[in-house]
């Protein structure tokens, strides 16, 4: 491994510019988190193939294929993706400079070649294909930076052999999209094992390299039928692993955008795999610590699930609620918008369902202290349509977000959150002016019986402590029962 | 079961005592998740009140049937049931808690799922023979052939524990259902059963440990995912220490030979972890044919992470070669890697190897420490990565033994002047640390000498946490080199900074008192400094004047008692009728002669909180 190298291209021209405008080591604290990064971040790219550490690689240059006449191609097409097949080592700058060159050019040719081609793609050609994408592609990705990696403040560590590695990807796309390409022939080859290792680079740290591998991954969906469900179940695989026992795949937002597609093409009825899919798999992935790397995405394949069958929202909110976070007001607001996009397709007779939980989980939100959440939970009531839910379902609502909207008027920090509320209010009173009064009226005394009712419960415990410690003197024989 | 019922059970018998177990259960469905778990957590009162009879029949189907709830409330369900045996009316009915732990062990969450298998282990011990394999079995097989990976994945850690106490035919089956979850399709559950490979075949028969164990571990070490394959390599350790020696050859190296060279890293990584328990688990005739050269390659891995894993291995791993050549492989294997990774380019890797490294000279002895590790010591000590310098100034006490220190004090003064002058106040802070060390390896000639100036350079550290260390460093070495000592080199430097023109270097003789006196004695004390703290009794600084109070209270048990009435007493009376209400109270604190530790503060002080404030900001300034 190298620490860092300068290597040539614009690309990581502008990363090492990147890494010398990092503060100087020397300056910061070395052991707190902040500055291992920034001295990390020198090492831009990496890189991870177990070789034989080794001689310079010899390849004999070939002739151009359209320099030869069109019988001799197709053997020449697998001659040049054999050699493509030898693999260079990119965090070595200095070492096979010619050859790294002649692979570079020879991917180009391949790349023009598959895209305006005709009878090129022989049978013989399949294996060899795959087999040359295979042996470019995969490979074990190298370890992350640091345990720590924060994907949305730390510059993520690049592919070193991206040069190579992007004209592979381009490649392997224009084959899949050649309208020569024929999946019957491909499924001996493109199996799933090759799949199960595709989705494996999906953590790969370069946003790059994932960008390529989800059009990959979408076309080998679109065109393998056989392998569409086995894909779903690894990309189910890989979810619970991240949420259960990792919480580390630089992937999901990647993986969650094909599934959104997917998940548009179900046919209806949902099958049990699919909706156990939504219900055991997507709202666990709420839990995540880092969700707002991928929330976007997630929320737009629950709204798409809930479109195709909106008996699910019930099911939906509740786990919504399930997994409210309790500290991170950032994943609050999160949940607030989300639930705000439910609540734009929400079926009236749906809405009616879940009303009650759902509102004391506003109710609670509203009188947050943390502005930003008491707000976004506020600006549920400028949209006209769940304003339109509210009003038809007042006389269940307004009970329960009563009691906080009342006491947020008064008691609220922020200026801007009691004027929203005051709006609330407002609106309220002229929604139902008769419960209003009588909640009006009846604020005090409902407050009364609840100090009332805090104080038993304090009292209960106390009793409790009681009866244990005259339980525990008789069990030891002191007090004679 | 209805708490309301309890209550009126309860005021029939005119037992009011069963009233608050009424509400309790009542609470146990209440809205506010804290409520039912407060409630959880009072299960075992609830069980109590109500006789092993009612909680069998009552509150146990009660629990079976409202586990739909938050995960919290589940984790704590399931720990308080695996104490319950005595509650449900002993061993006898031990099985009735398995229902719900059943359920338990099915939810997503894993920590609730792991408490409820930690459960159901320890309830297993309290079944006997027959429920085991009426109640427990048909449990674990259930769990074993769930729909869900999470049924399957608590199996897992359920087969041990059932296995040693069953009939032959019940341990086929049980062999049986854990072949098939080592093959099983989701890799979660492969996971699992690979983590619990080594627990499992510690209790199975040896001849089923090679038929059956053997092929399962070696499926699992070739799986498709590395982060099962690296589990493979834990087992790895338990399953070589079952096998008679003449066996390990064909049952396990192969597996073994082919993981230190696995294409994922994970799984090298893991094997430089393990290395150590490996080397034990094989033998000295494997280790010397196989594991060395593996070692080697670990050592020269292409990942930073492998060789750093490797690199913290190598004391341990040449300690447990087999002594009759160990000097001779150490000589021409192991210390040529080690050289290399002396000068590698990644920092943990260094890190890692001045960690051990030091922990060699014992081994090789005197001679070939001098020639060869020496100079290894030294470009390590030069190198440009603080940690590893520190690390290897942490270890001297290694090589002292074997070679002694003066060996190495021409190249360690220049590193512990660099470190000493280190940006980073946490290195400054480490290297303070290890002054009384190599004071006492030095002698007080070199100390004098070298690193008295450093020593004293510190006491005006700007962080707070380096004079701190400074003042403790320098009690320390009072008590190594003694009063007379102190008198002369240190206690006019510590005295003269009372007139300093910045008020926390003269706060900083305050504290260098306080850790001296004792050290010093009754007649440096009371000659020299008492009369500079009196002095400061008139300093402007309100922090500095409490700090005398706090001083004179501190040396008045090692001053005669006419100092302290002449001198003491009235220099805190004048202090206590101070302007500043913090200094008054210090100062009455110091008369009324209270101890009192210095995080104590007068709780109505606002004015002494600002006081810390500052104090606490001049400290994250200088960080």
């Amino acid at each position: 491994m190298v620490v860092h190298r300068d290597s040539s291209g614009p690309i990581h021209r502008a990363m090492s510019s990147a890494a010398t405008t990092a503060p100087s080591v020397d300056k910061v604290d070395g052991f707190s988190r902040k500055s291992v990064r920034k001295a990390k971040q020198k090492r831009s790219q990496s890189s991870s193939q177990f070789r034989s550490q080794g001689k310079p690689i010899e390849l004999t240059p070939l002739p151009l294929l359209k320099d030869v006449p069109a019988s001799e191609q197709p053997e020449l097409f697998l001659k040049k993706l054999q050699q493509c097949c030898t693999v260079f080592d990119f965090m070595d700058t200095l070492s096979d400079l010619k050859m790294k060159e002649y692979k570079r050019s020879t991917l180009n040719e391949l790349v023009d070649y598959v895209t305006v081609s005709r009878g090129y793609l022989t049978e013989q050609a399949y294996p060899e294909v795959v087999k040359m994408v295979s042996h470019n592609i995969f490979r074990t990705l190298p370890p992350s930076d640091s345990n720590e990696f924060d994907p949305e403040e730390d510059e993520p560590t690049l592919e070193a052999s991206w040069p190579h590695l992007q004209l592979v990807y381009e490649f392997f796309i224009r084959f899949l999209e050649s309208q020569e390409f024929q999946p019957s022939i491909a499924k001996k080859y493109i199996d799933q094992k090759f799949v199960l290792q595709l989705l494996e680079l999906f953590d790969s740290e370069d946003p790059r390299e994932r960008d390529y591998l989800k059009t990959v991954l979408h076309r080998i969906y679109g065109k393998f039928l056989g392998l569409r469900a086995f894909i779903r179940k690894q990309i189910n695989n890989i979810f619970l692993r991240f949420v259960y026992e990792t919480e580390h795949f630089n992937g999901v937002a990647e993986l969650l955008e094909i599934l959104g597609s997917i998940i548009n093409g179900f046919a209806l009825p949902l099958k049990a795999e699919h909706k156990q899919f939504l219900v055991k798999v997507l709202i666990p992935l709420h839990t995540v610590r880092s969700l707002s790397l991928f929330h976007a995405q997630l929320a737009y394949c629950i709204v798409q699930f809930l479109e195709k069958d909106p008996t699910l929202t019930e099911p939906v909110i509740r786990g919504l609620l399930k997994f409210w976070p309790k500290t991170c007001s950032q994943k609050e607001v999160m949940f607030l918008g989300e639930l705000e996009e439910i609540l734009d397709v929400i079926e009236p007779t749906q809405f009616v369902k879940i009303q009650e939980p759902l509102f004391k989980q506003i109710s609670r939100c509203v009188s947050s202290p943390h502005f930003q959440v008491a707000e976004r939970a506020l600006y549920y009531w400028n949209n006209e349509y769940i304003m339109s839910l509210i009003e038809e379902n007042s006389s269940v609502i307004l009970p329960i977000m009563f009691a906080s909207l009342y006491r947020i008027s008064k008691e609220h920090w922020n200026p801007a959150i009691v004027a929203l509320v005051y709006n609330v209010l407002k609106a309220f009173m002229e929604m139902n002016s008769t419960l209003f009064d009588e909640l009006t009226a009846t604020y005090k005394s409902d407050r009364q019986r609840e100090k009332k009712k805090e104080k038993e419960r304090e009292e209960l415990w106390k009793k409790l402590e009681d009866l244990e410690l005259k339980r525990g003197l008789r069990s030891d024989g002191i007090i004679p029962t | 079961l209805r708490g309301g019922e309890v209550s009126k059970m309860a005021g029939a018998d005119g037992d009011d005592s069963l009233y608050p177990i009424a509400v309790l259960i009542d609470e146990l469905r209440n809205e506010d998740v804290q409520l039912r778990l407060n409630s959880i957590k009072k299960l075992s009162t609830i069980a109590l009140a109500l006789g092993v009879e009612r909680t069998r029949t009552e509150l146990l189907p009660f629990l079976t049937d409202t586990i739909y709830d938050e995960d919290e409330v589940l984790l704590a369900l399931a720990e308080q049931l695996g104490n319950f045996t005595m509650l449900v009316g002993g061993p006898e009915y031990v099985h009735c808690l398995l229902p719900p732990l059943e359920s338990l062990a099915t939810v997503e969450e894993t920590v609730v799922r792991d408490k409820a298998v930690e459960s159901l282990r320890k309830i297993s011990q309290e079944h006997s023979p027959v429920d085991l394999e009426v109640h427990f079995e048909p449990l674990v097989k259930r769990l074993a052939s769930g729909d869900w990976f999470t049924s399957r994945t608590s199996a897992c850690g359920l087969f041990s524990v059932c296995y040693p106490r069953v009939s032959s035919t019940v341990k086929a089956e049980i062999r049986q259902h854990f072949r098939t979850l080592c093959s099983d399709d989701t890799p979660m559950v492969r996971r699992a059963a690979a983590s619990k490979l080594g627990e499992f075949a510690k209790v199975l028969e040896l001849e089923y440990v090679k038929s059956d164990i053997i092929s399962l571990f070696t499926a699992l070490a070739s799986d498709e995912q590395d982060s099962v394959r690296l589990l493979a390599v834990e087992a790895c350790v338990s399953i070589a220490t079952l096998l008679p020696q003449e066996d390990l050859e064909t049952l396990v190296m192969p597996t073994l030979r082919q993981a230190a060279e696995d294409k994922s890293w994970r799984v090298r990584y893991m094997v430089a972890d393990k290395f150590s328990e490996l080397q034990k688990a094989v033998g000295p005739e494997i280790t010397k044919n196989d594991l060395v050269p593996a070692f080697q390659n670990l050592l020269k891995d292409c990942e930073a992470e492998v060789r750093a894993a490797a690199a913290n291995k190598v004391k341990e791993f040449c300690e447990n070669l087999p002594e009759d050549n160990r000097e001779q492989i150490i000589m021409t294997h192991i210390l040529p890697c080690v050289k290399e990774l002396v000068s590698d380019t990644n920092q943990h890797v260094k890190s890692a190897l001045a960690s051990v490294i030091m922990g060699l000279s014992t081994i090789l002895g005197k001679d070939n420490t001098i020639e060869h590790l020496l100079p290894l010591f030294l470009a390590q000590l030069k190198d440009e990565c603080p940690e590893v310098r520190l690390n290897i100034i942490s270890n001297l006490d290694c090589v002292n033994e074997v070679i002694g220190i003066r060996q190495l004090s021409q190249s360690l003064l220049p590193a512990i002047v660099e470190l000493a002058e280190d940006a980073k106040w946490r290195v400054r802070l480490a290297i303070i640390e290890y002054m009384p060390l190599l004071a006492g390896q030095l002698g007080v000639e070199f100390f004098d000498e070298k690193l008295n100036t450093l020593c004293m350079a510190w006491l005006i550290d700007h962080v707070y946490a380096i004079r701190e260390a400074a003042t403790c460093n320098l009690m320390k070495l009072v008590e190594k080199f003694g009063a007379e000592w102190a008198q002369n080199t240190i206690v006019p430097k510590v005295l003269g900074m009372a007139n300093d023109p910045n008020y926390l270097h003269r706060m900083t003789t305050l504290f260098c008192i306080n850790a001296l006196s004792k050290a010093c004695g009754q007649e440096i004390t009371t000659k020299q400094m008492l009369p500079v703290v009196l002095k400061m009794s008139n300093d402007q600084v309100a922090n500095v004047r409490f700090n005398v109070a706090k001083s004179l209270q501190k040396i008045g048990p090692i001053l005669d008692s006419n100092a302290l009435q002449t001198e003491v007493k009235p220099v805190l009376e004048k202090l206590a009728s101070d302007t500043d209400m913090d200094v008054k109270y210090f100062a009455q604190e110091a008369i009324s002669g209270k101890s009192f530790p210095i995080t104590e503060y007068p709780p109505e002080s606002r004015q002494h909180f600002y006081k810390i404030f500052i104090d606490v900001q001049d400290q994250l300034v200088n960080v």
